[in-house]
């Protein structure tokens, strides 16, 4: 295996003999300011469980806390949902389907879907600071991405809604009935959307568990369904750890689930359900290849690299986590993504400037750095910007691993967190092999000028979307899902829809 | 030449170049810029950053109806632009050749702005070689310190590469001790991977400190954070490459302070400190220096000023 040191790149013109090498000052000459978002997150000191469009406190009487990630304070006390809450969860979900819910035509549908984004987007200030504080994501992101395309889901679901008699063309449609959902905590709020829009839209009741980490939006998603006036009973909304989401699971008036998570946790899942003839989506783990070829643009595609593996710090299922790079330019594009990573801004979450934000907890944070020590020991070189991290919280700067091959640790299995293995190939073929040789297949982007070879690597990669010339983009009308053990059924657009119901 | 080798020449020339120093894609340079809006600069950053934008500035005037007591008036903007507000003087003025000598008598000759002159037949370029070439040292005897040349667009787009290195060179070498800016004229290239070309053409035979600049202003088309940041990416690719720093200087278009943060944004994330200064970086503007001076204004008192507190010397673009 050639390692990136061995290649000259080929362009830009090589510099003259003897000269000092050149270099960019990233420095603090012209610092920014601290620019701290203000609005006010609305958080109360404890939430209950949300069943039959009310508050109630879990049976147990237990209460856990969650807290922001960014200083280890306590943010709020989240009641944690038993058997007995779960079980008057799906009562109240009957009640509503076989009640007016169930009964309702899909425009009446539409109108409470159209509520639900409308108040979403009037309070999206509120919710981005909220889910920034819990999750730790930069306010940027959670401001321009996460709340905005929550709300999108909820809007285009509700346009689907009356429209259901032309989905599946020569069939008609029927909702499945109660849908138990278990989301992550990568994405709180617009898990919760992608999960919710497309059930509701068909005529679906939902029990939904957030994630034990990241509960607060969507309890606070449950004030908006409060106000949004739906029926009672349509969406219950359960806070607690992972047993209370196999409880979720394991419910006998469960028809359908859908789980996006680990790959580990979405195998005992599915063992859990064998049998039972509950219909299941799965969303499960990835560890994508962003492709570099050498025609790419290559300031673009360090961007998008960047995007890839550091938006949300790396925590996306679909994250660009593995960089296959095209030899002749292997060290241009180490260089450049070296130069980008000095600018990008780790620290205060709610700082509207900072790029990069904190883990989600500290339990991730101790699985990444055990990531980096794998990679340490097994050879790949390592290189972290200089960079201050806050002392307290859960921070790690963005972290690069040169001369990495496909059976490292690191280029094997996902990490799920801000650390990129860099790979170098010499031939389509050798991308596109290596690309494929992994168990996941959700995600993958190739970088290149040539029309026909993008073409040809979207046919030949076993991944659920391929990216050309971008990366992680995202849109409601646009189905998501895996290949392999990346999960099946799919999220988003039409194909979603047909995954909550019936043909008939 | 036969008329079908003529017009081979573009791709093919293009071709070449565009494989030494590789594309661009228009939809992730927006995509890039589209983030330095996203910044913000609040408090002392943001004086800091009003203030340095103010040493940027090349205060410019370029009509026909420009007077020698409009150009003076300029000179002492230029050389005050607002009492008891700290701010610096400008980097330049920036004048027709005509008006080089009036400028050097409004600024004197111990004076830390320095006067440009936008020479070669302004702003098509359409005049014959050695005519642009008497125009540039006319200018510099005048007292011109820096000549803002334009480009031969019409040979860039026949792909006659090399003549548009000649010119420059040309240009260069009549300059003396003057230093230069290469005006590209964005608007009139029209794509990103010319841009990039064409400011690879022209640092090629540069020399340090020399500037590539983005437009006339006379267009419809003039500075976007796009094309600038392209320019950005091809400089920082050349420094890196041979270690001559080029300047760079976007002109036209510029007019309020948030825009040229943003600008400011762009070169600290691409270039770094070594270009946040007026030797490595200029603004080509005229109505921006009074937003700059509104804006620092309010940050000292908290409170807007009605337009008419600062005296209005330019109004060109």
């Amino acid at each position: 295996m050639p390692t990136l040191a061995d290649k000259k790149p080929n362009r830009p013109a090589q510099r003259a003999q003897g000269r000092p090498a050149a270099e960019l000052i990233f420095g603090d000459l012209w610092e920014y300011d601290p620019a701290p978002e203000t609005a006010d997150p609305k958080i109360k000191s404890r939430y209950d469980l949300f069943i039959g469009g009310k508050f109630v406190p879990p049976a147990s009487g237990k209460y856990f806390d969650t807290i922001n990630p960014a200083n280890e304070t306590k943010l709020a006390e989240m009641a944690l949902a038993g058997a007995d809450d779960v079980a008057a969860a799906y009562r109240a979900a009957q009640k509503a389907q076989d009640g007016a819910w169930g009964k309702m035509p899909g425009k009446e549908r539409a109108k409470y879907l159209y509520r639900i984004a409308r108040l979403l987007q009037d309070r999206a200030r509120e919710f981005a600071v909220a889910e920034t504080m819990d999750n730790g994501k930069p306010i940027k992101e959670t401001r321009d991405f996460d709340v905005p395309m929550a709300a999108a889901h909820f809007f285009y679901h509700a346009g689907w809604a009356d429209k259901l008699a032309y989905i599946a063309p020569g069939r008609r449609v029927a909702p499945l009935g109660i849908v138990g959902q278990v989301i992550p905590w990568n994405f709180p709020l617009l898990m919760m959307a992608w999960k919710l829009a497309p059930a509701l839209a068909m005529g679906n009741c939902a029990v939904i568990k957030p994630a034990t980490n990241t509960p607060l939006s969507a309890l606070k998603l449950a004030e908006i369904i409060q106000d949004a006036g739906l029926p009672p009973g349509v969406v219950n909304i359960l806070s607690g750890p992972g047993s209370t989401g196999g409880l979720i699971m394991a419910h006998p008036q469960a028809a359908k689930i859908a789980f996006t998570g680990s790959t580990e946790v979405g195998k005992v899942i599915m063992r859990s359900v064998a049998g039972t003839g509950k219909r299941m989506t799965m969303e499960l783990g990835g560890k994508a290849a962003n492709i570099v070829f050498d025609d790419a643009p290559l300031d673009q595609a360090v961007e998008g690299i960047v995007n890839g593996i550091f938006f949300n710090q790396g925590q996306v299922c679909c994250a660009g986590s593995r960089l296959l790079v095209h030899e002749p330019v292997a060290d241009a594009v180490v260089a450049k993504l070296r130069h980008r990573l000095k600018v990008l801004r780790v620290g205060d979450p709610l700082d509207k400037n900072t790029d990069v934000g904190a883990i989600v907890s500290r339990d991730q944070l101790e699985t990444v750095r055990g990531y980096i020590d794998a990679g340490v020991q097994e050879g790949a070189k390592l290189w972290q910007p200089p960079c201050r991290l806050p002392a307290k919280g859960f921070f790690l700067p963005p972290t690069l691993f040169t001369g990495v091959t496909q059976s490292h640790r690191i280029a094997r299995e996902e990490i799920f967190g801000p650390v990129l293995a860099i790979i170098t190939f010499r031939t389509v073929e050798e991308a596109i092999e290596k690309a494929n040789n992994t168990e996941y297949g959700l995600s993958a982007g190739v970088w290149t000028d040539k029309g026909s070879r993008i073409l040809k690597m979207s046919t030949e990669l076993k991944a659920g979307v391929v990216w050309a010339n971008t990366f992680n983009k995202f849109d409601p009308a646009s189905p998501f899902g895996g290949y392999k053990e990346s999960g099946f059924g799919r999220e988003g657009g039409r194909q979603g829809l047909l995954d909550y119901c019936k043909l008939v | 030449m036969l008329p079908g080798l003529m017009q081979a020449g573009f791709p093919k020339a293009f071709r070449r170049l565009a494989d030494e120093i590789g594309p661009v894609d228009a939809v992730g340079i927006e995509e890039r810029v589209a983030k330095y809006a996203t910044r913000s600069i609040k408090k002392a950053s943001k004086v800091a950053g009003l203030k340095l934008a103010v040493s940027m500035v090349d205060l410019t005037t370029l009509e026909g109806k420009d007077t020698p007591d409009k150009v003076a008036s300029l000179c002492r903007k230029a050389l005050n632009p607002h009492p008891g507000l700290g701010a610096p003087q400008v980097a330049a003025v920036c004048v027709y050749p005509s008006m080089v000598k009036h400028a050097r008598r409004a600024l004197g000759q111990d004076t830390a702005v320095r006067i440009a002159s936008v020479a070669t037949a302004f702003p098509s370029g359409q005049a014959p070689l050695r005519t642009r070439l008497a125009e540039v040292e006319a200018a510099v005897a005048d007292g011109a310190d820096e000549i803002d040349m334009v480009i031969n667009r019409g040979a860039f787009l026949a792909g006659e590469f090399q003549r548009v290195q000649d010119e420059i060179v040309g240009v260069r070498d009549a300059c003396g001790a003057a230093t230069l800016k290469v005006i590209l004229e964005v608007s009139e290239l029209e794509t990103y991977d010319n841009i990039r070309a064409a400011s690879f053409l022209a640092m090629r035979v540069l020399r340090p400190g020399d500037f590539i600049k983005t437009s006339t202003g006379k267009t419809g088309l003039n500075a976007t954070l796009g094309n600038n940041q392209v320019m950005l990416e091809a400089i920082r690719d050349f420094y890196l490459a041979t270690g001559t720093p080029i300047a760079m200087k976007p002109a036209g278009g510029i007019r309020t302070a948030k825009q040229a943060l943003q600008f400011l944004i762009a070169v600290k994330e691409t270039l770094g400190d070594a270009w946040l200064n007026n030797a490595r970086y200029r603004f080509g503007a005229s109505g921006l220096l009074n937003d700059l001076l509104r804006q620092l204004e309010k940050e000292k008192t908290g409170a807007y000023q009605a337009p008419y507190y600062f005296s209005e010397a330019a109004e060109s673009y």
